[in-house]
């Protein structure tokens, strides 16, 4: 009897345990033998983009501070493996972000006041996926990844060429759903590039005590995938590995996992309490190696926009319109939306069934009352 | 499929012919899971399909439920129709999360923009053998679950008709099959179209009580009411078909033609998809009733191993046992008036 044993794709070599990395913290460019660094427009947009994440991240901390949002996850110190992941994706591909991943939606295109809406607390997602190519931003860990997988299956099957950039932290990758995304988009060589952004802490548990893994990137081996190891403060890494990584998927050569070693400055969500688990000195240590500092030096150090005082101009330039993306999204949360109760049971089926009806008449009953 | 040996048509037969319509229907429908393909499903319900219609439109999957339920509604997202089996009833427990947090609020999370045509066949309960995790009634779980619709047919021609109704229902459809009645038959022509699977149906009219049940409780249901009528006592028998979202109305107007009601189920009775019967009946018909509404099903223990499981499942015996506590002697007289009043 034949044995079916008909795995085809050499077994991938082992991530690296250094971290690919094109740009060091001092915006010095550093030589890689397998990756370069985007050409100087695209660090440009990575700088662009990083900059309106972080100030959106600020404003959005200082909305949940003053209690105009239920709550806010930020992603401050992680914008460049949001921004560098989002900005390899095509026009048609899809992202499938998770609850700290706003920056990546906002580069991805999606409205910014529409990406507060959930934390606002207006509604659970506050943007329409198909508009945008970009799932509700997923609460639960991990179980985004296999609606990637199922996406990309689907898009392939009618004859699109769509990838996918499915997101999730370090925590997740010990959810048994995000082994069951990364052996069916492998098995089913699906074009699904995993980004792990590694922000070296679940809450208040630390990575050592979330995986006995030398990297997050080495699980992708089992699974008979690549994976990537990469500077994750690094925007201009961040988006070669993606984008090569996309661009192999895309070929059929399958999924990859590309794990971003990043790290969370600020706390877990406005709710937090870091200082019970985590050493200010840590948190210091990764403030040196913040990934705009080290772009914003690197567009100086190689005058990639134009001389001083041009990059004066743009990089100026730039801090006002993220000022106004900032002072926008501010604005327009002020004004209260109408939020009509009723609405409450429109789409919880395609047709509002009778039971669902009989509430719906005893809470416009009630409205009534009051 | 070949010429059934027996006459009529089985509801597993009838479940591969409407799989087998529905993928020729609709090239956006597939169908895949564990071991549907060459094997046909371990109780052959996806037999021949593969040989049909290619491994493009019905395969088998990674043995892992989340991901075969989260990976169709990836799918779902972009347009297509998966129907998946997950195999066993509690095999899908793994993709619950799945399903609850995701499958059934995804049209809710985004108000309406990302609608999600998935099928979970799930075969369920006992009555097959099995050993322990093969047969649990779990459809209190699903019911319980906004945004879900659960369904179960009670005879072939429902369960054609049903599942081509499922897939292609815009909301996402946990399919519940009884599978010890697969090898039930029925004199049926397919393809059939029955009552829409919204609305529940009256199996068998009667007079004196009305037994509610669904799924596999129809065909003892039916067999209570047939022994009961040679006893003088004419039972009504409704089959709700559609678990959740409910509609209650043929069983209100059932109950108050009838006076007595027995929910009949084979879960285990606390907590179970009867109280929520019992309790709707309770408030909908309490000026009508000649006697507390009562409950028939499995033992509130964990299903039992398969040579005491006999033990557990009701059957219409004990049907026509809780039929018998309906408190026969009425607390009601004639008013003389063409009412009724307590003496």
């Amino acid at each position: 009897m034949k044995h079916t044993d008909e795995r085809s794709r050499p077994a991938p070599a082992l991530p690296t345990r250094e971290p690919v990395r094109l740009v060091d913290r001092h915006g010095r460019r550093v030589g890689h033998s397998s990756f370069t660094a985007p050409d100087p427009a695209r660090l440009v947009e990575l700088h662009r983009a990083m900059l309106i994440g972080r100030r959106f991240n600020q404003q959005a901390g200082t909305l949940a501070r003053q209690g105009r949002l239920a709550v806010y996850p930020s992603s401050t110190g992680q914008e460049a493996a949001q921004v560098g992941g989002v900005l390899a994706l095509s026009d048609q591909d899809w992202l499938f972000p998770t609850y700290r991943d706003s920056v990546a939606l906002v580069a991805h295109g999606v409205d910014p006041v529409r990406t507060l809406t959930l934390f606002r607390g207006d509604w659970h997602c506050g943007y329409d996926p198909h508009r945008y190519r970009c799932a509700p931003q997923c609460t639960p860990l991990a179980t985004n990844a296999s609606h990637a997988v199922g996406l990309t299956y689907a898009a392939r099957r009618k004859g699109r060429d769509v990838a996918a950039l499915a997101m999730m932290g370090d925590g997740a990758t010990s959810e048994g759903d995000a082994h069951e995304a990364y052996n069916f988009a492998a098995v089913w060589n699906t074009p699904v590039v995993f980004l792990v952004q590694n922000n070296h802490w679940a809450i208040s548990v630390p990575l050592r005590q979330q995986t006995a893994a030398p990297t997050l990137a080495h699980k992708a081996v089992g699974y008979g995938m690549k994976g990537y190891h990469v500077d994750g403060n690094d925007a201009a890494a961040v988006y070669a590995v993606v984008s090569h990584a996309l661009a192999e998927a895309r070929a059929g050569g399958g999924p990859a996992i590309v794990e971003a070693v990043t790290y969370r400055v600020d706390p877990h969500t406005n709710a937090d309490a870091p200082q019970r688990y985590r050493d200010p000195a840590e948190v210091e240590h990764w403030k040196e190696r913040d990934p705009l500092i080290r772009s914003e030096r690197l567009i100086r150090e190689e005058c990639l926009l134009g001389d001083t005082e041009e990059t004066e101009r743009a990089l100026a330039a730039f801090g006002a319109e993220a000022d106004g993306i900032a002072d926008t999204v501010r604005e327009r949360l002020a004004g209260q939306d109408e939020l009509d109760p009723r609405s409450l049971f429109t789409d919880v089926y395609a047709a509002v069934p009778p039971l669902l009806e009989q509430e719906r008449e005893a809470l416009a009953d009630e409205l009534r009352e009051v | 499929m070949a010429a059934a040996p027996t006459p009529g048509v089985s509801m597993g037969e009838a479940l591969n012919r409407a799989l087998h319509d529905a993928i020729e229907h609709d090239p956006d429908v597939l169908v895949y899971g564990e071991d549907v393909g060459p094997l046909g499903g371990v109780f052959r319900v996806t037999d021949g399909l593969i040989g049909a219609f290619g491994q493009e439109r019905v395969f088998d999957s990674p043995l892992a439920e989340s991901g075969i339920v989260g990976t169709a509604i990836g799918m779902a997202m972009y347009g297509l129709r998966p129907v998946v089996e997950l195999q066993f009833d509690a095999f899908a427990y793994p993709a619950f999360e799945q399903v609850v947090s995701h499958l059934a609020k995804m049209r809710n999370r985004t108000r309406g923009a990302v609608s999600l045509p998935v099928v979970l066949r799930v075969p369920y309960g006992g009555g097959i053998g099995g050993v322990e995790h093969h047969s649990d009634s779990s459809e209190a779980y699903y019911a319980h679950t906004p945004g879900l619709r659960v369904v179960t047919p009670g005879t072939p021609a429902d369960a054609y008709s049903m599942l081509r109704e499922a897939v292609e229902c815009d909301d996402p459809v946990v399919f519940l099959e009884p599978k010890r009645r697969y090898w039930s038959r029925q004199e049926v022509d397919l393809p059939v179209r029955t009552e829409p699977m919204a609305t529940p149906v009256v199996r068998r009219p009667g007079t004196d009580a009305t037994l509610v049940t669904y799924g596999p409780m129809v065909e003892t249901a039916l067999e209570a009411a047939e022994t009961a009528a040679a006893e003088g006592r004419s039972l009504e028998v409704v089959d709700l078909r559609q678990l959740a979202p409910l509609d209650d109305g043929v069983v209100t107007a059932s109950v108050r033609r009838t006076g007595r009601a027995v929910v009949v189920h084979e879960a285990s009775v606390f907590g179970g998809y009867g109280a929520e019967l019992a309790a709707r009946i309770g408030e909908r018909c309490f000026h009508y009733l000649e006697a507390p509404v009562l409950r028939v099903g499995g033992l509130d223990i964990p299903y039992p191993p398969p040579k005491l499981e006999h033990h557990y499942l009701p059957d219409a015996s004990r049907v026509l046992a809780a039929v018998d506590r309906l408190q026969w002697e009425s607390a009601w007289v004639e008013d003389g008036e063409g009412g009724r009043i307590r003496p």
